[in-house]
């Protein structure tokens, strides 16, 4: 049985992450579980937790009027879900609902926001991993916008 | 450049005359997408190599580039999977069985899968261009032991639009293909991914320098998803995509498929990233 600690250099967002940042960042974590159908969070919650996608699948969605939600994201193993708790007013811009038995490590916003404010060092390297994954969810949106598929040029 | 490996009509043959060609079985596999099985009219077979593309010929309405969707191995077979998005191509979707086609070709290079053997394979297909991918994933599958890992990576516009879904679900149980498929719009009965075909390459599991990589999409999605596995560590030359541009003659005299000094109906349409990327990254070319 791994400790978070352990297992946090093994996943993607953390690779090469400094063991110290690493056992830093840990004390900040605990394990989660979600059974499918059970809601991460919701929009317009106070974003104060961010997960990290063990095993399971997170979907993403946003409310559609008179009809179901449109999901507009998925999170699978390794990916990470929410990142408002780094951006004012720390709240949550979508749904994000468990659609499996889905295991996460949830890790308190306020308590690294806190830990990046006093180590600079330690919120840079959080920081540049989340931009990391907005640049790589923007492109994604982006480049879904363009509606390649249904294009006929 | 790629070799030209692809089986060509004989030199003797009057390359603008269609060989006639009847169909034999229709399926409609998407809202707009059709898949047509033909037979040669006079019985001969027609060889091609996984990649090649046909003129096809709806009679009284013209003709279009169409890419090959069938098996190789099938040479009495001739199947071309078709988007009705046009005068011919609706002509071309709404044969039904009985009705003559006119074909010439096949016509430019094919994949050549088989510089593959001994190593990891990947796919990675954007909408229709599964069509032109999958004679050369039938030709993987038939000579399975030959290859690695073999992943399909496959980006749809919805759950609906998803084909050769039963193909996918044959490749993955039988054949040992890490199929995976993501769609741009996902509703909530679809149990899937929802997201950009080209982030799976980037966790996709596969041993980048001893890779064969094949794309076919949209030029966009494949300008993105070669540069993703060239990160990854794909060798250029062995990262291979299938380009389109206005096939007219399909034989290299007309110049509409011109992409600067190359003609992609002789010298393509399948083209290294070694030769394509300084040229995908210009602007109106």
């Amino acid at each position: 049985m791994q400790t978070i600690a352990e297992y946090l250099p093994h996943h993607p967002f953390f690779a090469c992450l400094d063991e110290s940042v690493a056992t830093l960042v840990a004390g900040c974590a605990v394990n989660m579980h979600f059974r499918p159908g059970q809601h991460l969070f919701h929009e317009g919650d106070p974003a104060d937790t961010f997960y990290v996608v063990r095993r399971g699948r997170v979907t993403l969605e946003v409310h559609a009027p008179a009809g179901p939600s449109v999901v507009v994201d998925t999170a699978h193993e390794d990916d990470v879900v929410g990142w408002s708790w780094l951006v004012p007013p720390f709240r949550c811009r979508y749904d994000a609902r468990a659609t499996e038995e889905t295991s996460t490590i949830a890790f308190d916003g306020a308590c690294l926001r806190a830990k990046g404010q006093a180590d600079p060092a330690v919120g840079y390297a959080l920081l540049q991993r989340v931009v990391t994954v907005m640049e790589s969810r923007l492109h994604s949106t982006r480049t879904r916008l363009l509606d390649l598929y249904g294009s006929t040029t | 450049m790629m070799s030209t490996t692809g089986p060509r009509p004989s030199a003797t043959e009057d390359p603008f005359l269609p060989r006639s060609f009847v169909v034999r079985h229709h399926r409609q596999d998407t809202r707009d997408t059709y898949t047509l099985v033909l037979e040669p009219a006079d019985g001969t077979p027609m060889a091609f190599a996984a990649g090649q593309f046909t003129m096809m010929h709806a009679f009284g309405a013209g003709e279009a580039p169409i890419s090959i969707s069938g098996d190789p191995a099938r040479t009495d077979l001739l199947e071309h999977t078709i988007r009705d998005v046009g005068a011919v191509t609706h002509a071309l979707v709404h044969a039904s069985p009985g009705t003559e086609l006119g074909i010439r070709g096949p016509y430019g290079n094919g994949w050549d899968v088989a510089s593959g053997r001994g190593g990891d394979v990947v796919f990675v297909a954007g909408g229709i261009g599964l069509a032109p991918l999958r004679p050369a994933i039938l030709e993987v599958c038939a000579s399975r032991a030959d290859y690695g890992r073999v992943l399909l990576l496959y980006g749809a516009r919805t759950p609906e639009d998803i084909l050769f879904g039963d193909d996918l679900r044959r490749w993955a149980a039988d054949h040992g293909v890490a199929v995976q498929v993501t769609v741009d719009n996902g509703q909530h009965a679809w149990r899937g991914r929802v997201g950009l075909v080209t982030q799976l390459v980037a966790r996709g599991g596969f041993d980048a320098s001893n890779t064969l990589a094949l794309v076919c999409g949209p030029e966009v999605m494949m300008r993105y998803a070669a540069s993703a596995l060239a990160e990854r560590g794909v060798p250029r030359r062995r990262l291979r995509l299938s380009m389109e541009r206005n096939m007219k003659c399909g034989v290299g005299l007309c110049g509409h498929c011109q992409l600067r000094e190359v003609f992609l109906c002789v010298d393509g349409p399948v083209l290294t990233y070694e030769v394509l990327e300084p040229l995908m990254a210009r602007a109106e070319l």
